[in-house]
């Protein structure tokens, strides 16, 4: 369970801060950064926290997930510092940053990801095209069964093709349903909406009808990774961080820290401390393609 | 204290001096405001869960498409629907087939703890049903996820193991610590003379049970299963996680559901205060107090009749 996970480890840091500040003797000038939001993202962001304490003691990061959507919600609300987001903003959003702040919000590209599809080990298939994953995961799609697609997978009863997906305020989710089924389209009701990118990575791993997506950062050997086909004619493109940087990967996108206004002062020096090189190694040591 | 002034201070305050008097009062006083506040608190969070949906409620709720269509699609961007049927369904699946499991077994084991046994093997059985009682539901869930999934996937050859079946096993666990403790109250409250009354006729143990000690206590079974029936319906974690967390109206306890509750726990933090969205979700947590409300107020009825019949 990767909240479970981050729950512990989320505990851990605290322990360690409570350590650290007990050290401190209370240190008044010690900073707190709050950073909250995408899923997808937690695992890198968890990763910079921890590595910038070594760079900067005097200011200790807060990280927590819950989605996209949660994260800028939080700003929205003034609860965060940072929000991390696996999707632009909506305008709406925008708007109610400005409402609440009086400051625009600004995005800070701090990553590059690919969304990746998967299906179990058990699975033939290799290849898939967007117009499939359309028809297998939109509203007016019709391809219930793997025999749909031509191939007859071991294992899974009734070769009916488990759908696997996010709940609805995460990044992921909003970024796949845009991007595979169209603008203003939606995802066929009945599919298994996980909470987390893990825990989709884990139930595909384990279940031979299935099939899933999520940021490149959670594949593990368990499951099988697709290449994908914008349509007939065109080649299939692995995800890689060469086609994800270059955008040749259908399924690649931006991930986001956002701030209230322009950054200053120690969320600043954090911010400009992730897209240095630094920075940007963790980024590739956790299975995500740096920015730059 | 106060008995020397017993004699000067005469017979009608008993000869409690005046602060015992006056804290009397307070205590009095704070027992009462305890008391009400139930009263206050129920209707608050009612209140509060009515305001909170009342725009949505009022000007946007079409009571039937809410009541009866199966699409739940608040986040779409064209076309937002809020339909509750799948949801309503997925929770009265889980929780029957909670019910099928735990009723039988928390019967069962209150008839035997409370008559069946007695000493040690009495005491340990109430401790460790109690330690029952004490599972947090998010470990339940975690055993849904990772012991039980694998094992209804291998057992019923079924696509996924995070379903109806899981859900309920699940549930149904959970509830037969509140069955077994309240039914084995009221199992003991049945008068002795009854028991004795049925020996002397001749009737065996079994006999007894299912002729007068059952029948005797039925308003306080029947309180023990509806009560577990309210923790059913509530319970929220560990159905997200057993449950699969699809919306669809299921056919069989091997197709994956959705929840009421585990719908508002998932959805209700990403939302905007006040959105549509937002007030639908307290629209759901309003069916959700009318379910209860209906469990609640039926269970009391049937006891009251129960009663009523056996004066």
């Amino acid at each position: 369970m990767n909240w479970m996970n981050r729950g512990a480890m989320g505990a851990a840091l605290l322990g360690a801060l409570s350590v650290a500040w007990a050290c401190s003797g209370g240190d008044s000038s010690r900073v707190l950064i709050q950073n909250k939001g995408s899923d997808t993202l937690v695992n890198l962001a968890q990763a910079w926290a921890e590595n910038y304490r070594a760079v900067k003691p005097a200011v200790a990061i807060a990280v927590s997930g819950g989605g996209s959507g949660t994260g800028i919600a939080a700003l929205i609300n003034g609860t965060v510092d940072i929000a991390n987001a696996s999707r632009e903003m909506h305008a709406e959003e925008k708007e109610q940053v400005r409402a609440h702040s009086g400051k625009d919000a600004t995005e800070h590209r701090v990553a590059r990801d690919a969304i990746v599809v998967y299906v179990s080990k058990a699975n033939p298939l290799e290849k898939i095209k967007l117009a499939d994953l359309a028809c297998i995961y939109a509203e007016d799609g019709t391809c219930q069964s793997w025999t749909s697609l031509g191939i007859e997978v071991p294992g899974c009863a009734d070769q009916k093709i488990i759908r696997v997906s996010r709940q609805s305020n995460s990044g992921t989710y909003e970024f796949f349903r845009d991007a595979v089924l169209g603008k203003g389209k939606d995802f066929k009701l009945g599919s298994r909406d996980m909470q987390g990118s893990k825990d989709v990575v884990d139930l595909v791993g384990k279940t031979p009808c299935a099939i899933g997506y999520s940021g490149m950062g959670y594949i593990t050997s368990d499951v099988k990774v697709l290449c994908l086909a914008k349509d007939a004619s065109s080649p299939c493109i692995a995800p890689t961080p060469a086609s994800a940087k270059s955008g040749e990967y259908a399924l690649s996108r931006w991930l986001y820290m956002l701030t209230l206004g322009e950054p200053e002062g120690d969320i600043k020096g954090y911010l400009d401390w992730i897209v240095s090189p630094a920075g940007q190694k963790i980024v590739a040591d956790t299975g995500f393609v740096p920015v730059n | 204290m106060g008995s020397d002034r017993e004699h000067a201070g005469g017979t009608h305050d008993l000869g409690r001096s005046r602060t015992a008097v006056a804290a009397e009062r307070v205590i009095e006083a704070v027992i009462r405001i305890c008391g009400f506040s139930a009263i206050f608190f129920v209707f608050s969070i009612f209140l509060f869960v009515l305001l909170s949906g009342s725009d949505f409620i009022i000007h946007r709720l079409d009571i039937r498409e809410f009541l009866l269509s199966p699409e739940w699609v608040p986040t779409s961007v064209s076309n937002k629907r809020y339909g509750t049927m799948a949801l309503t369904l997925g929770t009265f699946s889980v929780t029957g087939l909670a019910m099928l499991i735990a009723v039988p077994f928390g019967l069962g084991a209150a008839v035997f703890v409370s008559e069946f046994t007695d000493g040690r093997t009495k005491e340990v059985l109430k401790v460790v049903i109690e330690l029952l009682a004490a599972i947090p539901s998010v470990v339940w869930g975690f055993i849904g996820l990772v012991i039980m999934n694998p094992l209804i996937i291998a057992m019923f050859d079924a696509p996924i193991g995070l379903n109806v079946l899981n859900g309920g096993i699940l549930l149904g666990l959970m509830s037969v610590p509140i069955i077994v403790s309240i039914g084995e109250d009221a199992i003991k409250a049945v008068p002795d003379s009854y028991r004795e009354a049925s020996m002397a006729m001749g009737a065996t143990r079994w006999q007894t049970v299912v002729h007068v000690l059952l029948p005797a206590a039925r308003s306080g079974l029947l309180a023990a299963v509806l009560l577990g029936v309210g923790r059913a319906i509530g319970e929220t974690i560990a159905v997200l996680m057993a449950t699969g967390h699809a919306v669809q109206i299921p056919h069989s306890p091997l197709d994956s559901v959705r929840t009421l509750t585990a719908t508002i726990a998932s959805e209700l933090g990403e939302t905007a205060r006040g959105s549509d969205h937002y007030q639908a979700l307290f629209t759901i947590g309003i069916l959700l107090f009318a379910l209860t409300f209906v469990v609640n107020l039926s269970a009391d009825l049937i006891v009251r009749g129960v009663r009523g019949e056996q004066r």
